[in-house]
């Protein structure tokens, strides 16, 4: 088991002597998975705030025609730095956090299998992270050019060039996304040594509890997924640096190239963001219906399914680019093919409720969001698979409506459930209830009230990524009721973090196990110990819990 | 709790059987699927940009097979092999031979390598801004020997530590590991050398 | 006069034209657009029943399966792990769904690829620049910006085709009630086809995010009667008018840089980095749509681009009024 060994000899001993330097030390030297993961996840927290900031500026300066809040180039650099952040510095750190905490605890084992190498990932995910935003300082280099990036987050060549884009904003993109990916990669290596080695006696693969197995498909599509886009960086910088030709097209270089790195990479990335929501799902929804989660093994193939399919996807970002009728169609049908597992996952959700008890907590208030929410984005993604309907819709506010659904509504609503449901777990208090609820239709009224309205105004041929528009294209109305939806969500956003500062420190104890919990994780104390388990659980089924609180009826014998 | 957990009478019997593969045999696996991916990257765009040069020099004009430094990396491999054969049986002379053979075959290639882009560049006046070859030349063959010489780097600091005497053979499964990464770099470099080599110059 | 009467006469069939400011893609009036809304009203059908019947089952579980005040907490219910048929039923449901969609989309995007462009009467080459559209009509030997002229076509028979390039950065050619985009593409050449069935304004915007200006680099279709098309090709191919009244400001404008990047046909300014001034007066807006054009716009886009759209690469040129007044007053001739 991996050891956890301190380079300095600690002053102290008990936490409860540490003075403000020993603690912060404690959390920076830190390798144990469970800090990591905690950091990982305020960190996205925090990047989540600035982004939603950034966001709710884009949205005042469109609620009107003719709109003056900001120039055009800060707009360009807000919408920039908003996708940017979202996708590299809340969504991947999200996977890494969610996966860091829970899958030694859920698979009964003491850490990650390596624990060092997980804090360098978290490290250098944050140094990256910081490097992006260091743009605003440093973008401008010597030509007195732009400051933070403003090539749009899939930074289409042949803008990034030099010629398009002077000074170094680019550069911080490129190099933050690369470094930031390092840790990503890390991570993921980690995370699928540990859930192939470190799992306890009878945890076989077939009982690994569903969060696990996501977690692991989707460490898989990082692993595959995320050279591409660092080997496009490498291209970009080398272009930029050394004058290489990868994508300078005055000398035969392909833009289109670029964006076909690009979506290589970007596609299976909106599936490992929406991944650990799928994770989080499996696990909560279950509970808080008091069933197993219905047809597991259907469930294991939808998501090995989806890790596989949406390799092959890419290019259905790129239908209006001219590619030849067979490229667009191959593209079109595979991706509908992705929604035939995406749909057999929604079935089972929605079966596990059947017949159970369905306790509509936050957590499962949020799940139940998740799954009407994202049933929607689903089903406009049908739409956008369509090539001649992506024609019309492709890069139009139909198109930022619908990743939104996907992201905004499917994403965030899985993360606020996964939030809520450990909560008790991670800090061993009880969250506010009754905010958790005012939270929840506050951020259905305003995430509702902000994108549906998107998906008209591209309807009605707004292009996205436009700073203004005139009056009397018909967007007006659409585009000032996102805005009032964007505020509905700073404010339900504002409770959450309320109610997690406060119950944090003044909530209700919560016990070990406040949701008579099926999984591993709920065995130890809350917060757990560094060690996780004082002795290595023996398991016999996918519901260790479930066999011990139920002796006369466990698992194991349906097996 | 979790003592609570060990619920049936033959847990023990499942607690000793229980066998789960070795971690870190898990991560350098993976690391080597995640770095295919990285090469199959460059080796594609190499592969797309065949021809779209619009200025010379041109692959078949200046490329001169690199056949020796070819033999030398690819028998690296054979030589690190027989080299863990010698530390699977405790015979540290006889692995200090096999490794340091390699190493010699590992540097003969990045010294050739070298003599090579020094050729092109003062001779030929390929730079990687000349062209689209030029651009995917260095970059995919550059890729190539930056990871050579990492895993140089690493096998000069498995010899080094052990000639200031440091017990290799407590080390047996990094050695094994280190030894998987080299020959993933030589079964890279049969990939680079067809694509680049001969597909292209042709 | 008689030479501006002539002019005014020609101008009035499309200064008249029904305008369409609302681009709305679901009230095309060409054919692919026709075809992307056929393909569209069937996919949002089956979505929409997919849909009610889905959301109806979540919907419908949540509510009937909740916990009710007097429920026993303590008794869980039934353990049910699945069922293989139920399973089988809704992965081959869907895939039989997936299947449909998939055929009626291979046969629209056919329909629209694979159209023979030879069939077509008007050929033109659009050019995207940062932030602003080259037409230029081979044919014709007739170049003009981001006003696209083309012949109407009623009964489908007048197709326009196409060709699409860049000079810069990728940009995409979309008028939502036309056709759906093509994306403009350094060291690329695209196609793409319109056949407006009505005459009319049709407004669109570039669709592919390309610099600061992106968001005003708009582009207008002028779909006219195929007479009314000829004429207006015949008088743009002319030089440009040679007005005696305003020979102070065309000297003024040729002492200018304005020679280094804009062409005026019959004169020695004959830059080709901004839009051809040669007609100018005979376009709608100015700044590639960012203004109607008019006296006072004119005036003060000449007097200070980066005031009314900034970044855009025309500067500001720091002219004193008389010298401004002079050069509008220029400009304005070019009929």
């Amino acid at each position: 088991m991996a050891s956890i060994d301190y380079p300095l000899e600690r002053p102290k001993v008990g936490t409860k002597d540490w003075g403000f330097a020993e603690h912060m030390y404690d959390w920076v030297a830190t390798v144990d998975h469970k800090k990591l993961g905690i950091m990982y996840i305020v960190s996205a927290l925090l990047f989540l705030v600035i982004a939603g900031i950034m966001a709710l500026v884009i949205r005042t300066q469109l609620a009107l025609p003719n709109g003056h809040v900001v120039a055009p180039d800060t707009y360009n650099r807000l919408f920039t730095m908003h996708g940017t952040t979202m996708v590299f510095l809340l969504g991947m750190p999200l996977v890494a956090g969610f996966s860091n905490y829970l899958v030694p605890l859920m698979i009964g084992a003491r850490d990650m299998a390596f624990p060092r190498l997980n804090a360098f990932g978290f490290w250098i995910f944050l140094f990256g992270g910081f490097l992006l935003y260091f743009s605003y300082l440093g973008g401008s280099g010597l030509y007195g050019a732009g400051s933070a990036p403003d090539v749009g987050w899939f930074a289409y060549a042949p803008l990034t060039e030099k010629p398009f884009s002077l000074g170094h904003s680019t550069d911080y993109w490129a190099l933050g996304i690369i470094v930031s990916g390092i840790g990503t990669i890390a991570s993921a290596i980690n995370v699928i040594a540990t859930t192939f080695s470190l799992r306890c006696p009878g945890m076989t693969l077939s009982r690994m509890p569903m969060f696990v197995w996501v977690m692991l498909i989707d460490s898989w599509l990082i692993l595959v997924a995320f050279p591409p886009l660092t080997a496009a960086q490498i291209m970009l910088l080398l272009d930029r640096y050394l004058g290489a030709n990868f994508f300078y097209t005055q000398r035969g270089g392909s833009a289109v190239l670029w964006q076909h790195l690009f979506w290589i990479f970007g596609h299976p990335e909106v599936y490992i963001l929406i991944f650990p929501a799928f994770a989080i799902l499996s696990e909560v929804i279950p509970i808080f219906s008091r069933k197993p989660i219905f047809g597991r093994p259907a469930m294991v193939g939808a998501v090995v399914a989806i890790g596989f399919i949406s390799l092959g996807v890419w290019a259905h970002h790129m239908f209006a680019v001219g590619m030849t009728s067979y490229a667009n169609s191959f593209f079109a049908a595979s991706t509908m093919l992705v929604g035939i597992p995406t749909g057999i996952k929604i079935f089972n959700w929605t079966a596990t409720m059947y017949g159970g008890k369905v306790n509509l907590k936050t957590p499962m208030l949020f799940c139940c969001g998740f799954l009407l929410q994202f049933l929607i984005a689903g089903l406009t993604g049908i739409m956008l698979a369509i090539a001649p309907f992506d024609w019309q819709l492709h890069d139009s506010y139909f198109v930022v409506g619908h990743f939104h659904f996907t992201l905004a509504e499917g994403l965030v609503f899985g993360i606020f459930a996964g939030l809520y449901y450990w909560f008790p777990k991670i800090t061993g208090r009880m969250y506010n209830e009754k905010l958790g609820k005012w939270h929840f239709w506050l951020f259905v009224i305003g995430v509702n009230l902000t994108f549906i309205p998107m998906h008209f105004a591209g309807i009605l041929g707004m292009p996205r990524r436009i700073y203004t528009y005139q009056a009397g294209r018909g967007w007006e109305f659409w585009q000032f009721s996102a805005t009032i939806g964007a505020y509905i969500q700073a404010i339900a956003v504002a409770i959450y973090v309320w109610n997690v500062v406060h119950s944090a420190i003044k909530g209700e104890p919560a016990g070990d196990d406040p949701w008579d919990g099926w999984t591993l994780e709920w065995a130890t104390t809350s917060p757990p110990p560094e060690y996780n388990f004082e002795k290595l659980p023996v398991v016999r089924s996918s519901r260790p819990l479930w066999d011990l609180k139920h002796p006369h009826d466990p698992d194991w014998k349906y097996e | 709790m979790a003592d609570a957990l060990d619920l049936t009478a033959d847990a023990l019997t499942l607690e000793r059987e229980w066998k789960t593969p070795d971690r870190g045999t898990v991560g350098i696996i993976f690391l080597i699927i995640t770095e295919s991916v990285l090469f199959l990257t460059f080796v594609a765009v190499y592969l797309v940009y065949i021809g779209a040069s619009v200025t010379g020099p041109y692959p078949k004009d200046v490329l001169e097979t690199p056949i020796l430094a070819t033999v030398c990396l690819l028998s690296s491999s054979l030589t690190i092999v027989a080299a863990e054969w010698a530390l699977e049986r405790n015979r540290i002379g006889m692995f200090r031979i096999w490794w340091l053979v390699t190493i010699v075959l590992g540097l003969y290639f990045l010294f050739d390598t070298g003599m090579e882009w020094k050729k092109l560049i003062y001779v030929d006046h390929l730079t990687i801004s000349t062209n689209l070859f030029g651009t995917t030349f260095y970059s995919l063959v550059g890729l190539h020997a930056s990871h050579v010489t990492v895993g140089m780097i690493f096998l000069l600091l498995v010899i080094g530590v052990n000639l200031l005497g440091f017990p290799i053979e407590t080390q047996k499964r990094r050695v094994k590991f280190l030894s998987w990464y080299w020959h993933f770099v030589d079964a890279v470099w049969v990939i680079v050398f067809t694509v680049v080599y001969i597909i292209s110059t042709r | 006069m008689l030479i501006q009467a002539v002019i005014a006469l020609l101008q009035a069939p499309y200064a008249n034209l029904p305008q369409y400011p609302v681009a709305n893609t679901f009230d095309p009036l060409a054919t692919p657009g026709q075809a992307e809304k056929g393909i569209a009203l069937l996919t949002i059908a089956i979505t929409t029943g997919i849909f009610v019947v889905t959301a109806g089952l979540i919907v419908y579980g949540i509510w009937r399966y909740r916990i009710r005040p007097g429920d026993d907490a303590t008794q869980e219910p039934p353990q049910v792990y699945g069922s293989n048929q139920i399973e089988v039923a809704w992965t081959v449901i869907p895939i039989l769904i997936v299947f449909v969609l998939i055929g009626v989309s291979v046969r629209v995007i056919a329909a629209v690829q694979n159209a023979s462009p030879s069939q077509s009467s008007v050929k033109l080459q659009l050019i995207g620049h940062q932030w602003w559209w080259t037409v230029n009509y081979p044919q014709f030997g007739v170049v003009t910006a981001n006003e696209i002229h083309v012949p109407v076509s009623p009964d489908g028979k007048m197709v326009t085709e196409v060709r699409l390039e860049s000079v810069d950065v990728a940009h995409s050619f979309w008028i939502p009630q036309l056709a759906g985009k093509m994306d403009l593409i350094p060291n690329r050449i695209n196609y793409t086809w319109i056949d407006p069935h009505q005459p009319g304004v049709y407004y669109g915007n570039c669709a592919e995010y390309c610099g600061t200006q992106h968001a005003n680099m708009l582009l207008r279709v002028i779909a006219q009667p195929t007479a009314d098309f000829n004429r207006w090709a015949y008088e743009q191919k002319q030089p440009a008018v040679d007005d005696p009244n305003a020979a102070e400001g065309k000297k003024a404008f040729l002492s200018l840089a304005c020679v280094n990047c804009h062409l005026i046909k019959g004169t020695p300014s004959a830059g080709v980095f901004g839009p051809d001034l040669t007609h100018l007066m005979s376009r709608q807006t100015i700044g590639a749509g960012v203004l109607p054009l008019n006296h006072e716009n004119l005036r003060a886009w000449v007097n200070d681009p980066q005031q009314i759209k900034p970044g855009c690469l025309m500067p500001s040129m720091k002219l004193t009024g008389p010298e401004l007044d002079h050069v509008v007053a220029y400009l304005e001739t070019l009929h």
